[in-house]
């Protein structure tokens, strides 16, 4: 063990030395009268296109039928060639006349001069216009999302929820788990660093845009 | 370029930086502008929260939690890192963890690493420990580049480059990337930037970032950010060393469904911040292929033993308090020569670095509290800073042996506030007294060693009839 790993503990136990020795952690009190669930659920989804609007992402309501000629009207007008795919993806989302990249070990390189990359998601937050990968279904690892310059991601009407609690708690199994690193995507790559103005497109994609894929008849 | 790390001890006073910085008008009007926009952006998203007391009450329980039983949630940390394939590693102070980061880049045999802006690296002066060693660090954050291009300090702990305009920016990017026809739309700024360091990402070994938390129950640790920078460097380079100080702790992975909530509207004022990335240890075949944590004590144990002072600890690096600040608005960050400027920078470099280092720190300050109003784990800076003050004074008396002129003065007003007789007299006295110091009203100027008091405050003069005297009259 290391000495200094002691020293340190041995600093903060002097340090505690006002903590009753039989205190437990959870007896110390925490106050969660915070919302742990959206009070308006039923405007969810308008609510999530509204958001991940304002971050100046396109966002497109589609059904099961139209999604893979929607996907293929996009690659077309922004000229993607070189469209990079997890290895899950399923078949009929991938557009003819273009050149599929399914990821069986892309180089960065690779990922680097595509034109851009297809996903699906874990879930999506309305509260926040949030989009949150995790490894999972149709989403591949986390360089697949980053290095290309367009990311188009699918998310059905079913995967959004209301407020953060609720996507937290639905997180709460890839969260322990270290094959399931997630990122959590609010609107495209951005700074505020000069004179506190938000710029789209810094280092991730410049541009991303959403399918919301709504339950037909619904 | 050499610049200091924190606790550093501050050889000029803040009452004399701040001076210099009031004389720079170019800086007042961008501090001006900057921290008036993100207080209107802030109480925007703020307000849309109806359970927003609710979150900051629940933030400080949390906190709460994790100081008093720090020893347990640090190797229950440990633990789960280790089980996810990290290594961990601990560090006393800034040359332990230097020597600790060091030691790992060169056993990869790396010239050159790519870095996530993070305070706590700052803190410990990381990047120019690693230049000794031959190690270039590249910082990948825009305003962290843009201050190492110019060779200057962070003002600001979210946006180190608050205090230079779009111009300036532009003028530093066509020096340094040679690009004559660059135009200061921020969007071709961030252009520049992203083509200048795509290749570093790509080709940089090893990355070091900061935590913004890790958890004890997962080993899941996570950085915050807006650019994708931050993305680059923890995803695409074989080795990660993440530093991180021992105070930023949560006990469960359920706790982020307030800090997602409080961080992001405090900070940049938004509902959420473009990307963060929470990971577990080594992800096999995604992302680094070697994880290292590094954690970092660096004064935090002495500020945990400061039964007052120790929630200070609670602080998440939101930067709500410095935008707030009236004092930190007209001055920016460079006055507080720390690393963390600003309000909680008035409490923490002291009680890190010691209230001898520091000592005039805490009196940067009004003492209004909207600092407390807005802090979203609810640190009492105002309580603190006063709690600081009394301890300068004490810290003089002890070095002294005997009180200063000043506190001899405020220990006899307080035998003088304490009898009504004594009090009378002395207004009486005052009457007399204060007769050639009056002008139109005020005392502007007093005489010999109290003049200190009056170069920043008007007095009210003893009034010609108090309260007392004029009830007695009336019978």
């Amino acid at each position: 063990m290391s000495t200094t790993r002691e020293a340190i503990l041995h600093k903060i136990r002097a340090a505690l030395a006002d903590v009753p020795q039989d205190e437990t952690a959870v007896e110390v009190a925490v106050d969660r009268s915070y919302l742990t669930s959206d009070p308006e659920p039923e405007h969810r989804v308008d609510r999530f296109i509204e958001r991940v609007s304002e971050y100046r992402a396109k966002v497109h309501r589609v059904t099961a039928d139209t999604l893979a000629e929607t996907i293929a009207r996009l690659c077309a007008s922004r000229g993607i060639r070189k469209l990079v795919l997890p290895p899950d993806i399923p078949a009929s989302w991938i557009p003819d006349g273009l050149t599929p990249m399914v990821d069986h070990g892309l180089t960065d390189d690779q990922l680097n001069e595509s034109d851009g990359v297809l996903t699906g998601c874990a879930l999506g937050i309305a509260q926040t216009g949030t989009i949150i990968l995790d490894r999972g279904e149709h989403q591949g690892r986390r360089a697949l999302t980053l290095l290309p310059d367009y990311h188009l991601c699918v998310i059905r009407e079913d995967q959004i929820v209301g407020i953060v609690p609720e996507a937290v708690r639905a997180l709460q199994e890839s969260a322990g788990r270290s094959d399931r690193p997630m990122t959590w995507i609010s609107g495209p790559s951005a700074t505020s660093d000069i004179e506190l103005n938000r710029v789209e497109g810094v280092h991730g994609p410049r541009t991303l845009e959403v399918l919301v894929v709504m339950k037909q008849g619904g | 370029m050499t610049v200091e790390a924190i606790p550093t001890s501050p050889a000029t006073p803040f009452q004399d930086s701040a001076r210099l910085a009031l004389a720079d008008t170019q800086l007042r009007r961008n501090m001006g502008k900057a921290t008036q926009t993100i207080r209107g952006k802030r109480s925007a998203v703020v307000r849309e929260l109806p359970d927003w007391e609710n979150l900051r009450e629940a933030g400080r329980g949390i906190k709460e939690r994790v100081l008093r039983h720090l020893d347990d949630y640090l190797i229950q940390l440990e633990e789960s890192v280790k089980k996810a394939g990290g290594i961990v590693h601990w560090a006393s102070d800034a040359a332990e963890a230097n020597q600790i980061i060091a030691g790992i880049v060169k056993s990869h045999g790396a010239k050159q690493v790519v870095k996530v802006k993070s305070l706590t690296t700052d803190e410990i002066g990381l990047n120019e420990a690693l230049h000794q060693e031959g190690i270039e660090a590249i910082e990948t954050d825009l305003a962290e580049l843009i201050i190492q291009l110019a060779g200057e300090r962070s003002s600001h702990i979210l946006v180190p480059a608050i205090h230079k305009n779009r111009a300036e920016i532009r003028e530093l990017f066509r020096k340094k990337f040679g690009l004559a026809d660059l135009t200061d739309d921020p969007k071709a700024l961030a252009d520049a930037a992203r083509s200048h360091l795509r290749a570093k990402f790509l080709e940089s070994k090893v990355a070091i970032s900061g935590v913004n938390f890790g958890v004890a129950e997962t080993g899941t640790v996570c950085v915050f950010e807006s650019e994708g920078n931050g993305r680059m460097c923890l995803t695409l380079p074989d080795v990660l060393i993440s530093v991180m100080g021992i105070e930023k702790i949560i006990p469960t992975w359920k706790d982020f469904e307030v800090f997602l909530q409080l961080l992001p509207r405090s900070s940049t004022a938004e509902r959420m911040n473009p990307y963060t990335t929470f990971w577990t240890g080594v992800s096999p075949g995604d992302g680094p292929k070697e994880f290292h944590l590094v954690l970092l004590d660096n004064g935090r144990t002495k500020v945990l033993a400061d039964k007052m002072g120790r929630q200070a600890l609670n602080c998440i690096r939101c930067s709500a308090c410095l935008n707030i600040c009236p004092v930190y608005e007209r001055t920016g960050g460079h006055a507080y020569n720390s690393v963390y400027p600003g309000p909680i920078g008035a409490i923490l470099t002291p009680m890190l670095a010691g209230v001898e280092n520091a000592g005039s720190l805490p009196y940067a300050s009004s003492l209004c509290g909207a600092c407390y109003d807005v802090c979203p784990v609810k640190i009492n800076i105002p309580d603190i800073l006063v709690h600081l003050r009394g301890e300068v004074v004490r810290h003089k008396q002890k070095k002294w042996g005997w009180p200063d002129p000043e506190n001899l003065a405020m220990k006899l007003l307080a035998r003088i506030f304490t009898s009504r007789g004594l009090f009378e007299k002395s207004q009486k006295l005052g009457r007399v007294g204060q007769k050639l110091a009056v002008h139109r009203g005020f005392i502007e100027h007093l005489p010999g060693p109290l003049a200190g008091w009056t170069t920043t405050r008007d007095i009210y003069p003893v009034a010609n009839q108090t309260f007392r005297e004029w009830w007695r009259t009336r019978s």
